[in-house]
């Protein structure tokens, strides 16, 4: 996977959420997503940013665009260095939650992406990694 | 490594080596004079071989990704990916190297002829140089059969799920073969965007043509009246045969919440019946 | 405090989201309409979505909210002009909204609200019995 432009953003309150929206639309609009794929992209990055000060408080998201073998995307990174999450399978089934959102954050996230990966050490933080292709 | 002098060798004997390939290449029977013609051939195999013998200056016969090589590799490249799009067989496009190969072995026994001992290890260097190139070509032959498919997959879902206006306030959507989940989201962005241009009330997502109702399946379907149901329409499946309700119900699928019809045509008389409108018979 | 305004059209609100929502705005809204419907005996509350580009699953919520809160209250609520891209993206989240009415556009929202409250006869005996000054044609 060849990276082409990437960008960092520190995710501290919710005026960052709405700044981190706007550069990730002008990412994906310049590699020319497809509105329905833009729409779940920035859906899914907004649910992971939103986890980002709802359990850790803060963190930082990397937007990167990459292409591999026929396809270009976006690729994001999520990192904080919160509480961590105890059980990783069961943060990522439907509807459980520790009672700050509908449960349907990582789960949701994950069905709206190409890829998804998760990793996490209680005590010492979690980072997500989300690509969505172009077409 | 004897590679210098061999590279001497094969740059002094250039000529001798290009007249050789070509004429492999155009005494082959698989020749395709038809797809391109011997000229253009001359030109790309001189091109080819004047690269190649670049590249194998730098002592180096053995990495293909060292830098030396790109020019080489991104010529190939582009050679079996055109030959991939115009529609030369595999065969075709990776006689192109091994061709080569030949000609340059024949060079070098010619050369080498009282020195076996190294005749053997350079026809050995220079042979895995020639087949890694042309790995390249059978990979990259391959991606562009793969980008063929791509855009043929996607042109055929496009022509695949057209929306038509049946009544004003009303969209049928005839779905034929099976739906999968790359083929539910052109389904659904398709439908959604009529209903959005169209102002329609009422969507029939027929399914006479789809062969088996799965899970997965019906869960896409159940995806497509979800989202009509949020654009403020509604979503009424029809078409549904026997077989498929048995299936429905043996897996055990919920389809509460989903207006079914058996046919497109009784799915059309509820969707008059929902605007208020009655159709009679002229007297 | 930014606050998207609501404006009240007789039994309805009427409420357009304009702007990018972040979370205290969209709870500042689901607040302020709880508030209305109560003030006003509102019988209807009108979102259109029209200019929303994004809904996650806590917008979604509050969406959710407004509809229920409101049903306890008395009042339909209706959403109205979601793009495709939205519904789409809503319904892989896993929040298909099943709570709320939808409409196409704002009039279509209007109209399913009179329908709303025209057969519900519960309604009409509730409103005589508040007193409340409104002929509702059946």
């Amino acid at each position: 996977m060849t990276s082409l432009n990437k960008e960092t953003l520190k995710i501290r309150t919710e005026q960052d959420v709405i700044v981190f929206r706007q550069r990730l639309r002008e990412y994906v609009v310049k590699i020319g997503m497809s509105v329905v794929n833009q729409t779940k992209l920035i859906t899914a990055a907004s649910e992971l940013v939103r986890n980002i000060l709802a359990y850790a408080g803060e963190g930082q998201a990397t937007i990167e665009v990459v292409s591999e073998r026929l396809q270009t995307g976006v690729k994001i990174i999520f990192k904080d260095s919160g509480p961590g999450i105890p059980d990783i399978n069961k943060a990522m089934q439907d509807g459980y939650t520790t009672g700050k959102s509908l449960g349907l954050g990582l789960p949701g996230a994950k069905r709206l992406v190409n890829f998804f990966d998760i990793k996490s050490e209680v005590g010492h933080g979690t980072t997500v990694t989300i690509i969505r292709w172009k077409r | 490594m004897a590679t210098n002098s061999t590279t001497s060798l094969l740059i002094k004997r250039r000529k001798d080596i290009f007249q050789i390939w070509v004429d492999h290449q155009v005494e082959d029977p698989a020749l395709r004079d038809d797809l391109m013609s011997n000229d253009e051939l001359r030109n790309q195999s001189e091109e080819f071989l004047d690269l190649f013998l670049q590249a194998i200056k730098s002592g180096n016969l053995e990495d293909i990704s060292r830098t030396e090589y790109q020019p080489i590799v991104d010529l190939l490249t582009g050679i079996s990916l055109s030959r991939a799009h115009s529609g030369f067989t595999p065969r075709e496009t990776a006689l192109y190297v091994l061709s080569l190969k030949k000609a340059v072995i024949r060079v070098l026994q010619e050369e080498l002829e009282n020195d076996p001992a190294s005749l053997v290890n350079e026809i050995l260097n220079i042979s895995n140089l020639l087949d890694s190139l042309s790995l390249v070509t059978f990979e990259t032959y391959i991606q562009g059969r793969e980008e063929v498919i791509l855009r043929q997959t996607s042109e055929m879902n496009e022509i695949s799920t057209p929306v038509i206006r049946v009544w004003e306030g009303v969209l049928a959507l005839p779905i034929i073969g099976t739906l999968d989940s790359e083929r539910t989201q052109i389904v659904m962005e398709n439908l959604l965007q009529e209903i959005v241009e169209t102002e329609s009330n009422i969507a029939i997502l027929d399914i006479s043509g789809v062969p088996a109702v799965d899970t997965l399946v019906a869960q896409h379907l159940i995806k497509t009246v979800d989202a009509t149901r949020l654009m403020g329409a509604e979503c009424i499946i029809s078409g549904i045969r026997p077989e498929i309700a048995q299936t429905i119900v043996h897996l055990g699928i919920n389809l509460e919440g989903v207006q079914t019809k058996a046919t497109l045509a009784s799915a059309l008389k509820y969707a008059f019946s929902k605007m208020n409108m009655v159709v009679t018979k002229r007297k | 405090m930014e606050r998207i305004p609501i404006l009240k059209m007789g039994d309805f609100l009427l409420v357009t989201i304009q702007v990018d929502m972040y979370d205290r705005l969209a709870l500042n809204l689901e607040n302020d309409l709880v508030q209305m419907v109560h003030k006003n005996g509102s019988k209807g509350v009108l979102i259109d979505i029209s200019a929303v580009s994004i809904v996650d699953s806590f917008m979604g919520r509050i969406i959710g909210n407004v509809g229920t809160m409101s049903k306890i209250l008395d009042a339909e609520t209706v959403v109205v002009g979601m793009q495709p891209a939205v519904a789409i993206t809503l319904v892989e989240l896993g929040l298909p909204l099943a709570g709320v009415h939808t409409a196409l556009n704002v009039e279509k929202g209007m109209a399913l609200l009179q329908s709303k409250i025209a057969i519900d006869p519960l309604d009409l005996d509730m409103q005589q019995d508040e007193g409340v000054d409104d002929d509702q044609p059946e």
